[in-house]
């Protein structure tokens, strides 16, 4: 029997059209935006102004808040605006932008690296610096700085680790080409968070839809205390509280964080970002992207310079096709619809999916909850959504919390199955929203 | 890039959506109900389709037609009112009077359906409920043809009808006196009832397809076959076997038709796992005690709408237990 949680859902992987496709290197586009958020925690402030020359891999923007992550130019090229401009989620955010010069100028002020020390001498502090200098993120989608998520790990003297390669979005393929094209990287970044966290045992999770992964990832760890788990292809098993439950058989208590239970969890191509930065001396300038979905016209896994609008990458990608109604940054369960493609590639876009969207087939004939109960059935966090849904229809503020809202995970699995089409996952986000306010207004 | 701009959707995530919708769910309901029916035009002849087209008609243009008359958006397009036309018909005689499906259809669209709030909001299943309605009409509610008694396609006076009393009322005699269909004819279709109980064989075929199609799970079908299989199995009547009675018990009177397509109801039963077995369990335990007390034979139909006024309270007792906080949770320090 392979390791899973209770509830979740299958969804056609839609994996085929890029699972086998390497990773191509993305040619340079003329322009480049960098969103002064590109994580959770505190916005950076410039570092430059309009008009200033910018190097590849040169400092951008910082904060001085721990929770926060640099950013830097992925490009050389000439600052034309710091403006507000469009982002993934949305809204318009403080952006840098830079005018490429195709010259490629590298800084002469690498990453600063420990001095006179090889890896193997490395300390926690050297590491978890190091993870803050390049600028580092949850790559998988979260975008958690990765240095204050070292810093915490160790602080509370976790015993678990488990880096997640299950990757349990449809469509998205990229942790995927990084476990067959870059293993030593990934091994290479396991090694160095096991050292800043004083540990020698980890898993690697990963889902059995990706037997060639598990393979390579096997052969990597072997004669180390590293268990690669081969989970089954679940969605959403990659989610950090069914990941747990499905590694370790355990359930994380209410409102709780993994941490809090000694475990902390690192995407795979987090890892080989960290062990690149040490190897190169250049930060987080770059990640790889799945662009995917029907109605682009190829489907590709591409090494992207951060900052690059979409509109240039679905062209490199041959353009959409007559009937693309939505573009999706990051997978079709949890990512962002698009109304712009000027919208720039960030450090947690692993996916660009061009969908169709027949209205028809999304829209139900009436909004009434027919009470199937497939929502509950599908909650991987044991919630009723369509309860909520009818709370939230009535304003019964009180049932929110009754009904443990704060537990969601908005991974939506309910609106997935819901036969009337109910917009499920946005009346979670909006009942959540109102109840966190209502706890805040009654102290 | 203007241009392009505005023709992208941008909605909450999910982006993708599984492939039933309520539309396709009540067309899979209706396709898993075709096969009782065909035995039942093979047993009594075109009339009991006759019945079925009218109830069906009925269902669909009373809907229609209170939408039209309260400017609601347009609701027979999601084929719910074509599934309660069928199983209405389903619960009647095949040799009813066509104004009788008619009224029914009338209590069970307008009364116990749209009144309430339409699909969804009903607190009984609008078929058993007109059921119930129609026993105001007790001699033609429970006069039933015998099969094979080919049924004329006009006006039916009660003298033209062969009639044979149904498999629950011929139990009571006991098993020397009655004149009873065999346990495999029984099976098969050759029992007299309503136009959807004929065949016991066709309805457990209507419900793997339910099953595998994923429109219901096995446990209320299961639970409430099991329930009555169990105490008639333990406590049988009027001098027949143990193996007998739970037989006879579980191939007549509608069991199969009630447990397989009336009580896995979405609308009207529990919406958890848990509640599912609890009210599968009710139905199973009020028709045995029906059967076995009331002055009526049959149990099924008063039994589900009981249980289905209970299924809000079922629910609020089975609520699925907080993440976290079951067995095998971290205690976090």
């Amino acid at each position: 029997m392979l390791s899973t949680f209770k509830g979740g859902i299958h969804p056609d992987s839609n994996k085929s059209g890029t699972a086998a496709s390497p990773i191509e290197k993305m040619p340079q586009s003329p322009y480049y935006i960098f969103p002064l958020t590109q994580h959770i925690g505190a916005p950076c402030t410039p570092l430059v102004s309009v008009g200033d020359h910018v190097c590849l891999g040169q400092k951008l923007a910082d904060s001085e808040s721990p929770l926060s992550a640099p950013i830097f130019s992925s490009v050389s090229g000439t600052v034309t605006a710091i403006e507000p401009r469009y982002t993934v989620s949305g809204y318009k955010t403080d952006s840098i932008v830079i005018e490429n010069d195709f010259k490629d100028t590298v800084c002469n002020t690498f990453l600063p690296l420990p001095e006179n020390k090889t890896f193997e001498e490395y300390t926690s502090e050297d590491i978890i610096d190091i993870a803050r200098n390049a600028g580092l993120v949850g790559m998988g989608g979260a975008a958690f700085p990765t240095s204050f998520k070292l810093k915490c790990a160790l602080d509370k003297q976790v015993d678990t680790v488990i880096f997640n390669g299950s990757e349990c979005e449809p469509y998205i393929t990229s942790d995927h080409r990084a476990m067959l094209e870059y293993p030593r990287f990934i091994f290479g970044g396991i090694k160095l968070i096991l050292k800043c966290l004083h540990l020698d045992k980890a898993y690697i999770a990963i889902e059995d839809n990706k037997k060639d992964a598990i393979e390579t990832m096997r052969s990597f760890v072997e004669g180390t205390k590293i268990e690669v788990k081969e989970l089954k292809t679940k969605y959403p098993q990659g989610g950090e509280k069914q990941l747990i439950r499905s590694v370790l058989g355990y359930e994380i208590a209410p409102g709780k964080l993994p941490l809090d239970a000694g475990v902390v969890i690192f995407n795979i191509d987090t890892c080989a970002a960290l062990y690149r930065a040490v190897y190169s001396k250049l930060p987080l300038t770059k990640r790889i992207v799945t662009v995917s979905g029907e109605m682009v016209t190829q489907r590709k896994n591409l090494l992207v310079r951060l900052g690059t609008p979409i509109a240039d990458v679905i062209n490199y990608c041959g353009g959409l096709k007559n009937g693309a109604k939505k573009i999706v940054i990051g997978g079709p369960m949890m990512g962002f619809a698009q109304h712009s493609l000027e919208v720039p590639i960030v450090k947690s876009s692993s996916a660009v999916l061009a969908l169709e969207y027949d209205a028809k087939k999304y829209d139900s004939v009436s909004n009434n909850c027919i009470r199937c109960g497939k929502c509950i059935d599908a909650c991987p966090m044991k919630l009723m959504p369509n309860i909520i849904n009818l709370s939230l229809k009535n304003n019964a503020i009180e049932d929110y919390n009754e009904y443990n809202v704060s537990d969601c995970v908005e991974c939506g699995s309910c609106a997935y199955v819901c036969p009337q089409r109910l917009h499920l996952v946005q009346a979670m986000k909006i009942a959540k929203e109102e109840a966190k306010r209502s706890v805040k207004k009654n102290g | 890039m203007d241009k392009i701009k505005n023709l992208f959707t941008v909605t909450s995530s999910p982006h993708i959506k599984a492939a039933d919708d309520t539309r396709s769910i009540m067309l899979t309901v209706l396709f898993a109900l075709i096969a009782p029916g065909i035995m039942s035009i093979v047993y009594y002849g075109l009339r009991p389709l006759i019945v079925i087209l009218v109830s069906v008609a009925s269902c669909v243009a009373f809907e229609a037609l209170y939408c039209l008359l309260m400017k609601r958006k347009q609701t027979i397009g999601d084929f719910s009112a074509a599934v309660t036309g069928v199983l209405l018909a389903y619960v009647l005689p095949p040799s009813v009077p066509y104004w009788i499906p008619v009224i029914g259809a009338l209590f069970a669209i307008i009364v116990v359906k749209m009144l309430f709030g339409g699909i969804g909001c009903n607190i009984v299943n609008p078929a058993l409920a007109a059921r119930a309605f129609l026993m105001s009409w007790p001699v033609i509610m429970t006069t039933f043809p015998k099969v094979f008694s080919k049924l004329s396609l006009g006006v039916l006076n009660a003298a033209d009808v062969v009639t044979s009393p149904t498999v629950l009322t011929v139990l009571e005699s006991g098993p020397k006196a009655a004149v009873l269909p065999s346990l495999l004819d029984m099976f098969i279709g050759e029992a007299n009832g309503c136009i959807g109980e004929t065949s016991s064989l066709f309805l457990l075929i209507g419900f793997f397809i339910l099953v595998v199609r994923k429109v219901i799970t096995w446990h209320i079908p299961v639970f409430y076959v099991g329930t009555v299989a169990v105490i008639t199995f333990i406590f049988p009547m009027y001098g027949f076997s143990n193996l007998d009675f739970m037989l006879y018990n579980l191939l007549s009177g509608g069991l199969l038709l009630g447990a397989v397509f009336m009580a896995t109801d979405y609308v009207t039963s529990p919406i958890t796992r848990s509640g599912k077995i609890i009210y599968a369990v009710g139905c199973g335990l009020l028709t045995v005690f029906i059967r076995y007390f009331g002055s009526n034979p049959e149990g099924v139909c008063s039994a589900i709408l009981i249980m289905n006024i209970l299924a809000i309270f079922i629910d609020k007792i089975t609520r699925p237990k907080r993440y976290g906080t079951g067995g095998g949770a971290v205690n976090v320090k």
